[in-house]
């Protein structure tokens, strides 16, 4: 690529950047620009000052062997003011503009996890949630870092025409020093620039990779630790970390020959205007006064270049961070926005010819199923054969390839998202509880207490829950309340059943829970069914609640009837009374 | 029934212990642990240090050579002298020069150093965390973990790219200037020093309190972390519910709590550096008066007297870049206490250093008087006596909270009894070395966990050395041949994170075939197959069974042909050992296994009646 269409490049995306948090919060900016130039005028205002002391009162009080006590008292006074103003203007200036980079930070951060909780399914099971934690967390802050010397580095601007404009009329050649001096700083950072992108975005990539890693390690912290594979973990960790550091230190090595450069290009000013300016002075063009002016000039823009450079250092990294987010924001999200309601009561559940890819590899291959109004059907099929799928599908959770979905003769695409989950609820096999209490955890903020308390009944979980330290306010998660997998799907459960759904999916969700146990779930279900209900079933118990069986293999439905029909078929009778086969 | 798990409570005070808000201490003290955790710090430090003192005094040389240039050079007695001008002109460049080399090697020994100390350091804490068994937690809680190896470890980067250098610089900067200031005159200087001496209270008064600040930025950091795991963890079932309404505004709540906090601690940030500026200026103007008032009494000259005021006011810059630095500093230093915690969290399980072997073959299993509590709460086991010989199939089942499953967790050393021994193949289990526990014993939990990467990676998992081969023989021996020859891309089908891409009972096998291939002595198999289909559990179970003879296995089932099949049967009571005996035995006494026993017949046969 050519580097200087890359730099080009690099400073459009960084203004936009700058100008992206300039429109969300330019008050914010322009307040702290305000400070900035109070502190530069102030700055400058110091050295006017320190000057006049010197001619009005330092020297006269010398020379004169006379001093006003006033004058010093006065002199004084000025000085604490101007220092005054300086660090009012800091104070401004840092305010503001650490307001306008965090709210810029908290803005971009709740339009991400607002994104997170808008793109379809399928974008969490494609990327690492550990991935997705450095997004809103490291990404973010890196791509803000650029705004910290931002207002300083505008203010810089200001000096510099100052400067300038006195170097003019000391001499026009002591100004051309100068104005050599600001190509020069562009030359050095475009070098830079060039450079350091691409190892910066690797780091930036190296920091989303270890927080990957650290996820899934302790996601799987239970199987690291029975597999005895913690050394193997952390080794993995080091090797990623090692990664990062590796592509950190390339860019500290790039940074190691920008900064001193920065740093030196002052000094080398100073140097090239001493001897222009004396050989100035020593044809008469200039004076020695005018000289040392030029040397304080050139002194005071030191610290503001430093902080020009550190802008520039840090806006390629902002830039390749923000690069980042912005790719997960371009995600579509596709929101269902139907508009036709569901009509009351129990509803029918029609499936017709529903195909479910991933890849190139269908998990589900021309489904047609019925279930009438209120009854209840049980999928029953060998692990792997899609049952899970099918009930992602009729939930509404994933975008099958081709085929159609509805409810009571509406189809899924034609209702809203939120009328749709209103309508289904779905007990998964794996029950996912948040920290939260039990009661936000069951009637999710919407439920009546009498509705919790039934549906804990029904699920077997009332005894349990009354039994923890604080019933059903008690916390999951927190505080040592953490439940046994049976518990937890009999929480999930009631959450299922509070709703009181027109159509209830039961994804082997008690499947950790006791014998006993169940049955008595069961015997609730069948007391309290007035919906249309369809449950993943392994055991007999459950297939006999159902009115009908769909027999599910491979992706596709082999048979449908009811059990008894179905127990004519070897492949289904030996699935399902394997139990029985098994004590003989 | 117990409805809580009293060892989450523990763990949950160890993770509170790393969650507690930072205390107001010196940066100093944090400092010192810091560098006892990574020693490295102090490599090749001195050599680093003298490079950023040759750059300081590289910057103090230049205003040397200006006075140089002015002096003799233009305006000394012999007037306009270009020679001595280009001389002192080169010099200066080689100057500037030898200050830009000294910063370059500073700068590229300085990342060199750090990145290599804080990937270490890293690493430790990663490791840490696996040993102290927090990571198996709650989906927040391992947001927060995520923050302590990313985010926090992130803010001492940050301090060490722009923060050390800046320390060692402008301090050296500073001293120098107060070092010429004294050679002008020592009683102007006092003066200053003395205005400027409140400043030190003040200023720890201030770092302690940022300290605190930044401490708890962090803690906020991780808590917004630990929300974005769950809403991504929970992505399915937010939106099976539409419980986007809810999430979104405690989402929002923590964003607005983590950014309140960042803008809080800036009051410290905006607010010192004016007041130490303030502080400079009044001994600016205090010198200023002094010295032109008693001017007689110093002995100064017009010359110095203007030097000297000169050089208070060059002093405010690097006192203006440290005050910068402090409050980087202070950042990192919160987020290196944070991680400094989690290390100091004690490891309850500690390896032996010489650990002993395990016998080869099927092992014994012997519970000698074993209880266990956690730090708080009542006993979750006791007295529990039990001698199992080598080869025995062993089912264990009861309710949940009965113990069983603790009892699974003492046996492959998740914990270590508090009181009795637990032996295994004679071996007392704390003594036995984590590599022959590992080779030896084998349990596989109900949460099928997997890698992100293809099936017979994960099953390799199961054991370092396993060939292909191995892994083939692995599935023949479970008969999961044609299940594997369903599947897209045979073993080499990537499954996703978690293994998201399975079923949850595709993972259970995946698990199971981990565990064959390690051929373990011991096998705890604990709900194993929980989600697998009927026939396909029961051909496991076969097949389990088949491979037994080389080794004892326990099986912790709800579904209870696996205990028809066992040997022996141990049923669980409240932390207690209620029944044990062959299935037939129990069938015949009255108790707890034979109402379990009824109810699942009732559960799985078409007809109860029959059975």
């Amino acid at each position: 690529m050519d580097p200087a269409s890359t730099d080009e490049h690099m400073w459009r995306r960084g203004s936009r950047l700058i100008m992206r948090s300039l429109r969300l919060h330019p008050t914010m900016h322009a307040t702290a620009m305000l400070g900035a130039l109070m502190y530069v005028a102030a700055s400058i205002g110091g050295a006017v000052i320190l000057g006049r002391v010197t001619d009005d009162l330092v020297v006269p009080a010398f020379e004169d062997g006379t001093v006003d006590r006033g004058d010093i008292w006065t002199m004084m006074a000025i000085v604490v003011v101007v220092s005054f103003v300086r660090g009012a203007g800091v104070v401004v200036r840092r305010w503001f503009l650490s307001l306008a980079e965090n709210r810029t930070q908290r803005d971009w951060r709740r339009d991400l996890v607002w994104h997170y909780l808008d793109v379809p399914l399928r974008f969490h099971r494609e990327r690492p949630t550990g991935e997705l934690l450095a997004h809103a967390d490291l990404d973010l802050t890196t791509a803000t870092m650029v705004l910290k010397p931002l207002a300083f580095s505008a203010s810089v601007v200001v000096l510099v025409v100052v400067a300038t404009v006195t170097l003019l009329i000391i001499h026009p050649l002591v100004a051309l020093v100068g104005v050599i001096l600001f190509p020069t700083l562009v030359i050095l950072s475009q070098i830079y620039t060039s450079r350091v992108e691409e190892p910066a975005a690797r780091a930036q990539q190296g920091v989303g990779d270890v927080s990957a890693v650290a996820f899934e390690s302790f996601e799987g912290a239970l199987i690291v630790k029975t597999l005895g594979r913690e050394e193997a973990e952390i080794e993995r960790m080091r090797a990623a970390s090692a990664r990062l550091r590796d592509e950190r230190l390339v860019v500290g090595r790039i940074r190691a020959f920008f900064e001193p450069s920065i740093d030196a290009l002052p000094h080398v000013g100073s140097i090239a205007l001493l001897l222009l300016g004396s050989w100035l002075v020593s044809r008469g063009s200039a004076t020695p006064g005018d000289l040392v002016l030029a040397a304080v000039i050139f002194g005071l823009l030191a610290t503001p270049l430093r902080v020009f450079g550190f802008f520039l250092e840090e806006l390629p990294r902002s830039v390749v961070a923000l690069d980042r987010i912005d790719r997960v924001m371009a995600t579509d999200i596709e929101p269902r926005e139907g508009v036709t309601s569901l009509p009351d009561g129990p509803l029918p559940i029609r499936v017709r010819h529903l195909t479910v890819a991933y890849g190139p590899n269908d998990i589900l291959t021309d489904v047609d199923i019925d279930v009438p109004a209120g009854r209840v059907a049980a999928l029953v099929g060998p692990t792997g054969s899609g049952k899970s799928t099918l009930m992602e599908a009729i939930a509404g959770l994933l975008d099958p390839s081709s085929g159609t979905v509805d409810l009571g003769g509406i189809d899924v695409d034609d209702v809203s998202a939120k009328e749709w989950s209103a309508a289904v609820a779905f007990a998964f096999q794996e029950s996912f509880l948040f920290t939260d209490s039990i009661d936000q955890n069951v009637g999710l903020g919407v439920r009546t207490d009498a509705e919790i308390a039934d549906a804990l009944a029904v699920a077997q979980a009332d005894t349990f829950v009354a039994e923890l330290t604080d019933g059903r306010s008690t916390v999951v998660g927190e505080r040592g309340t953490t439940l046994s997998g049976g518990q937890r799907q009999r929480v999930a459960l009631a959450r299922a059943l509070a709703r009181k759904p027109k159509v209830l999916l039961l994804d082997d969700a008690t499947s950790a829970v006791d014998p006993v146990v169940e049955a008595e779930i069961l015997a609730g279900l069948r007391r309290s069914l007035d919906m249309t209900v369809m449950v993943v079933a392994h055991r007999i118990s459950t297939i006999l609640l159902a009115d009908s069986v769909v027999y599910l293999d491979e992706g596709r439905v082999v048979a449908t009837g009811t059990h008894d029909e179905l127990l004519k078929r070897d492949d289904y009778r030996a699935l399902v009374t394997a139990y029985e086969q098994g004590d003989a | 029934m117990a409805g809580q798990l009293p060892e989450l409570e523990a763990l949950d005070a160890v993770a509170s212990l790393i969650d507690d808000e930072s205390p107001e201490i010196g940066g100093l003290t944090v400092f010192k642990r810091g560098l006892k955790v990574s020693p490295d710090l102090r490599n090749g430090l001195l050599v680093t240090v003298l490079l950023a003192l040759t750059a300081a005094a590289g910057r103090l040389i230049i205003p040397i050579l200006v006075q140089l240039v002015l002096d003799r050079g233009l305006l000394g007695d012999d007037g306009y002298r270009p020679g001595f001008l280009w001389a002192v002109a080169l010099g200066a460049l080689g100057v500037v020069a030898l200050v830009t080399w000294a910063t370059r090697v500073t700068l590229i020994r300085l990342v060199d150093m750090t990145e290599t100390v804080l990937m270490n350091l890293r690493v430790r804490v990663f490791g840490h965390i696996h040993r102290l068994s927090l990571a198996d937690h709650t989906e927040s809680r391992r947001g927060v973990l995520v923050a302590r190896v990313t985010s926090d470890i992130e803010t001492l980067t940050r301090f060490t790219q722009w923060g050390l250098i800046s320390w060692i610089t402008d301090t050296a900067i500073i001293l120098g200037t107060v070092a010429v200031m004294l050679w002008y005159s020592w009683q102007l200087t006092l003066l200053v020093l003395a205005v400027h001496a409140p400043l030190v209270p003040f200023l720890r008064w201030v770092q302690r309190r940022q300290f605190v600040s930044y401490g708890l930025v962090r803690t906020r950091v991780a808590e917004t972390l630990g929300h974005v795991s769950e809403t991504v963890s929970g992505a399915e079932v937010i939106r099976a519910y539409d419980y986007e309404g809810p999430v979104r505004e405690r989402m929002e709540d923590s964003i607005q709590r983590q950014y309140r906090q960042q803008q809080r601690s800036m009051i410290w940030f905006a607010g010192m550096l004016p007041v130490v500026d303030l502080v400079s200026s009044i001994s600016l103007a205090a010198a200023v008066g002094v010295g032109v008032w008693w001017r007689g009494d110093l002995g100064l000259g017009v010359g110095e007297l203007v030097a000297f005021l000169f050089l208070v006011n060059l002093i405010l810059n690097p006192i203006a870049q440290l005050g910068e630095v402090l409050d980087q500093t202070q950042t990192a230093l919160a987020g290196w206490w944070k991680v400094l915690r989690v290390l100091e969290v004690p490891v309850d399980v500690v390896e032996p250093d010489d650990g002993e072997p395990l016998p080869e073959g099927p092992l014994s299993i012997e519970l000698d008087g074993v209880g266990f509590s956690y730090r708080t709460g009542p006993p979750v086991l006791r007295g529990v006596g039990l001698r199992i010989p080598p080869e025995t199939v062993v089912a264990v089942v009861g309710e949940t909270g009965s113990g069983k499953t603790t009892c699974a967790r003492l046996l492959t050393r998740l914990a270590d009894p508090t009181e009795g021994v637990v032996r295994i193949g004679g071996v007392d289990l704390r003594v036995v070395s984590p590599e022959a526990r590992r080779q030896s014993i084998r349990m596989v939990p109900q949460d099928g966990f997997l890698f992100d990467t293809t099936i017979r990676n994960n099953i390799r998992f199961g054991r370092d050395d396993a060939t292909d081969t191995d892994v083939e023989q692995a599935i023949d021996e479970l008969g999961l041949r044609d299940w594997v020859g369903g599947l897209p891309d045979g073993l080499d089908t990537v499954v996703g994170e978690r293994g998201g891409r399975l079923s949850v009972g595709e993972r259970q096998l995946v698990a199971l075939a981990r565990a064959q291939v390690a051929d373990p002595g011991l096998l705890l198999l604990d709900e194993a197959t929980s989600a697998v289909d009927p026939e396909t559990e029961e051909a496991l179970a076969a097949a389990l069974d088949r491979l037994a003879g080389g080794r004892t296995m326990v099986s912790i089932a709800h579904r209870l042909s696996t205990a028809e099949r066992a040997d022996l049967v141990v049923v669980f009571d409240a932390g207690e050992i209620a029944q044990v005996g062959s299935h037939e035995e129990l069938v015949a006494q009255p108790g707890i296994y034979s109402a379990l026993y009824a109810s699942w017949i009732g559960n799985t046969r078409s007809d109860p009646s029959a059975a």
